[in-house]
Parts: C-alpha cells; structure tokens; sequence
C-alpha cells in the first residue's frame, strides 16, 4: 500500500483514539461549551436589554441582542474548544505514550492529524450546544438550507484553523498548565471584535484592532448567513485569515514535532 | 551468526555534557543483551539513540540489518520498544490500547483482536481487559506495557529499566516473560542497574559508567576479571584466632568476630590446600565460607566506587 494511504490509515486510527476519550469524557465535551454558555445567559439577561436597545435602537431589546450576540458567542466556543485541543496535545507530548508511537513504523503527522480532526468534530458538536442554547432562548436565524450549509462550512474552516494553531501550542508548551494558558488570549477575541457589541461604538485605537482582527470578519459572515446582516468581503477576508492562521499553526506544529527528536 | 543490534563509536552530548563518549555494542540475534550502569551513566540515552528516538553526534548503527542513519523506518518496523515510564493510554482499557497498537500495525480487524486477546491472556491480563489503564497497578501496567510492544511481532525488543520499582514477586513475572520471549527467538536489549537481573537474565554484560563501557562479557567472565573471592574463617577465641593468622600470613584478621579472611579464588585445590595448612597447626576453625566475587565486586573494581544503586533505590 502507498505511504498516503498508511498515513490515512494511521490518522484514522489516531481519530478513533482521540474520539474515543472524548466519548469516555464527554464532561470535556460540554465543558467547552460551559463558559459561551455563562456567557450567553450572562450578556442576553443581564445587559441584554440596555445592549439590544443600544443596537437596535427600537423595539428588539433582549431579543435582538440575542441574535447580535449569538456569532460572537459561537467564536468564543471555537476558542474555548482550542483549549481543550491544546492541553490534549500537550498531555500526549509529555506522556510516555508518544514514545511508543514515535518508536513505531507509522506515519508521523498522524497523531497531529488525529488530534485535529478529532478536535474540529468534538468542537462542532460544542458549537452545536451552543447554538441549540441561543435558539431555546429566542434565537430566530432566518436562514436558508443553502446559507446553512455556508455557515457550517464557515465555522468547520475557523475551527480548522485554529485547531492547527492550537495543536502547535500544544506541542509547544512544557506543560499542561501552559497548554491551556496559551490559547486563552483567543477566548477573549470575540469581545475585542464585533462579537458583543458593533466596532463603530469603540474608541479610535481598539475600534481599529476590532475591525483589523481575525474573528470580526468571521463573526460579520456568521451573522449575515444567520440573521440576513451585510456580509460584504468579510467572507473573503474570513477565508483568507483561516488560511493564514492554519498554514501558520500547520508549520510550526510539524516543526516543533519532529525537532523534539534531537532531546 | 548475524548482528542484532551493531553499535560503533556512539556519542551524543547534551550542552556541554556528554553523555556518551563512544560506545561499541554488538548483540547476536536470539541473546538477551544487559546494559549495566548506575543512573546517570547513558542507559536510557543509548536505548533511545538505537530505537530512533534521538539522533547521535556520532557513530554507527544497524539494527536488525537496518542502517539507523538511512533507514529508521525499516529500524522501526523491527523493533518494539518498552520504556522506562509507562507507554500506555490510561484513557483506553487494556484490551484497547492492545487494539489501538494491532490497528497501527495494520494487523486488520479480526487479526488484530485476536492478537490482543492473546497477549491478554499470556500476560494474565484478561480479567482486567476491560477496565481503564489508569486503575492498573505497577506490575499489570508494565505487563500491559511489554504485551503492547509485542504487537507488532518485534525481531529486536528494548527494555529500559523494565523492573525498576516493581515488587518482588512482579520482577519475577517479569523475568519469566523475558525469558518466554528470547526463547521465541527474538533479541533483546536491556538496561538495569540491579546486578541481579543482569547476572540471573543476560547471556552478555555491558558495564557502562559515565557514558564509556568500562567491560563487556559474560557474568562469569566478569566476575573472573575482578579479585574480592575470599575464604572467610571462624575460630572460638582471640587466641586461635592470633595463631591462625601468623600461619596464614596473606590472611587480614578481625577481631570483631574472630574471622580470617584468606584471599582465594574458591577453587577446590586452594580449599585442600587451605585445610591442609591448617591441619598441619593444629588449628581448627569453627565456620569456614567461601565466598566467590559477585557482581557487586565487579561493580566496585570496574568504576571505582562502591556507590552501587542495589540496595538504596530498590
């Protein structure tokens, strides 16, 4: 058999490992999506309805601002999952387990590729949750089947993306503890962004980080495949980053996974 | 007969510090191969250097006919590897981390779990096939451990330090499954710093101490190598004692307990030769033992030291 179809083989089989622990410990699972959650009920209940008015200027309130708020909270679920991806990565690192499979005649890149498959599926369903949260709560897309599908491929692409980024914090950190430190910064994006409230509504200096940086485009293609708001290039802006942003963590992941091979 | 594991001039340094300082080893197929050092002497650094883990300053490497430098792939497809900390999954139940290694070793499905039941019930491990890694005690992980490592049918198998902090009776079970497996005829390589299992395990010895090998043999040709086999001699009072050492006058007396010890290797004709002296004096010892050089001796007069890990870190 070709090494590509080893290597197919062998992600699988990482796949099935990686999914496997997440059913075993489907609290990690739903963790991730714990904090998007708190702070879904938090921002709609407690400053929903001054924010909704803020926004919309007229008659939504609570209502609105759910629909404002949901991408951003989606996003923030995304990050949070990187999280999780990261410390898992790290954990296998560190454990003698990688030992064993480093000393054995399989593809190398697949446990990276087994972790980040494993990862985008566990986050989807994180995302899922989320999702099913908001529209328990109020939250009306007014999407079509097609703008659906372009919305799952969206997301499934940031999840992608960051993932790799992720799995390299994670092949990079010492520890566990670092592992889950370093991607924390990205939980915190979706707020210094478009997420919670509109860029134009920031002073000079942080509106320009809002409108310059990864997630708001992402969460302006969220919210107008969902809610029917003005997507412009952010689509294109969106795609281009999540190819930076993987092509980015793909390298230096890779990198970083065979240099430790000199120690 | 052919190599199965051929080492020249190994070296590697961590910073400043080297860590082995040229290494030879060479392991005929079928033979358990012993490396001895106490910690810190470059065991676990030359196990990792040969299973492809690391790269090597320097030196020369085949494994199973299969260049280290060119070939690790082909290195890797013939060996099977247990380390020092446990290479297990403690999120998988023993029957999946055996399954989990039969799928990376593309056995199949069936042929696979077929494999792992095998080694399930060779390792006495079916009655906790089912429960997560993480519950096993020392001795079962080690066991699960080593079953995951011969998966894959390995021709070379490196063991590094596959007792350490076991109980007794584990070691023993332990030993047991080593010995099953060269009599399969595959090769291993171990490292240890009890003397014991080297001494009780391997058909070849290779002392290493500070990142050189300062002997290399057999346990019997070692111990030849070395002075410390003594007859030791007890009499019933100081005055026997004072006359029994002014006719044996090599012989180092202690009246602690009234012993002689008189040099000797332990051979029979230095026993006669002893008794007759003795005879012809008159004097009769009370407890007479022979005590031929152990590993520990040959520990001590190959490095110098006496700081052997036996006793302080079992």
């Amino acid at each position: 058999m070709s090494t590509l179809s080893y290597a197919a083989i062998d992600s699988a089989t990482m796949l099935r490992r990686n999914l496997r622990h997440a059913l075993r410990y489907p609290s990690l699972t739903l963790s991730v999506a714990g904090m998007p959650l708190i702070f879904l009920l938090l921002f709609v209940y407690v400053f929903g309805g001054a924010l909704g008015a803020g926004i919309g200027g007229m008659s939504g309130g609570r209502t609105q601002y759910l629909s404002y708020v949901t991408p951003g909270i989606i996003l923030m679920t995304v990050a949070s999952g990187a999280i999780t991806t990261s410390v898992a990565v790290c954990v296998d690192m560190t454990d003698g387990i990688i030992g064993r499979f480093r000393t054995m005649p399989i593809a190398r890149a697949s446990l990276l590729t087994g972790h980040v498959i494993g990862s985008v599926i566990t986050t989807m369903i994180s995302t899922a949750i989320v999702v099913g949260v908001a529209v328990a709560l109020g939250f009306r897309p007014d999407a079509e089947p097609l703008e659906w599908v372009a919305a799952v491929g969206v997301l499934a692409m940031v999840t992608f993306a960051l993932t790799w980024l992720s799995v390299a914090f994670g092949v990079f950190a010492k520890t566990p503890e670092s592992a889950s430190n370093l991607p924390l910064p990205l939980s915190l994006l979706p707020m210094m962004g478009s997420g919670f409230v509109p860029t134009d509504s920031m002073p000079a200096g942080l509106r320009w980080f809002a409108e310059y940086q990864p997630f708001t485009p992402v969460i302006e293609t969220l919210r107008g495949l969902l809610t029917g708001t003005a997507i412009g290039h952010s689509a294109a802006v969106s795609a281009a980053w999540c190819a930076g942003i993987a092509l980015v963590g793909y390298a230096w992941a890779k990198t970083r996974f065979n240099r430790s091979r000199t120690h | 007969m052919t190599a199965a594991i051929k080492a020249t001039g190994l070296r590697k340094s961590f910073g400043d510090t080297v860590v082995l300082n040229g290494i030879d080893l060479y392991v005929p197929r079928g033979t358990i191969f012993a490396l001895l050092g106490p910690n810190g002497a470059g065991k676990t650094t030359t196990v990792r250097i040969l299973t492809t883990l690391i790269d090597a300053d320097a030196g020369q490497v085949e494994v199973a006919g299969h260049d280290l430098a060119t070939d690790p792939g082909g290195v890797r497809a013939a060996i099977g590897v247990t380390g020092q900390f446990s290479a297990v999954d403690d999120k998988l139940t023993g029957r999946e981390n055996l399954i989990l290694m039969a799928d990376l070793n593309h056995l199949g499905k069936t042929r696979g779990r077929r494999r792992a039941d095998e080694l399930l019930d060779r390792f006495d491990l079916r009655e906790a096939a089912g429960r997560l890694a993480g519950t096993y005690s020392g001795g079962m992980r080690r066991r699960l451990d080593l079953a995951m490592t011969l998966v894959g049918d390995p021709q070379v198998i490196f063991l590094d330090e596959p007792t350490t902090g076991l109980d007794p009776r584990s070691r023993r079970t332990m030993w047991q499954s080593i010995e099953d497996l060269v009599a399969g005829g595959v090769t291993v390589l171990l490292t240890t710093q009890y003397l014991d299992e080297a001494d009780r395990l391997a058909d070849q010895i290779a002392v290493l101490d500070r990142g050189r090998l300062v002997a290399q043999g057999s346990a019997q040709e070692l111990k030849r190598r070395v002075p410390g086999g003594h007859i030791r001699l007890r009499f019933g009072d100081p005055t026997t004692l004072g006359r029994a050492a002014h006719v044996l006058d090599d012989a180092v007396a202690r009246d602690e307990d009234l012993s002689l010890r008189v040099p000797g290797d332990g051979s029979v004709q230095a026993l006669r030769d002893l008794l007759d002296r003795l005879d012809a004096t008159g004097l009769r010892p009370e407890e007479l033992q022979v005590h031929t050089p152990d590993l520990d001796d040959v520990f001590l007069a190959l490095t110098g030291r006496t700081d052997t890990p036996q006793e302080t870190s079992r």
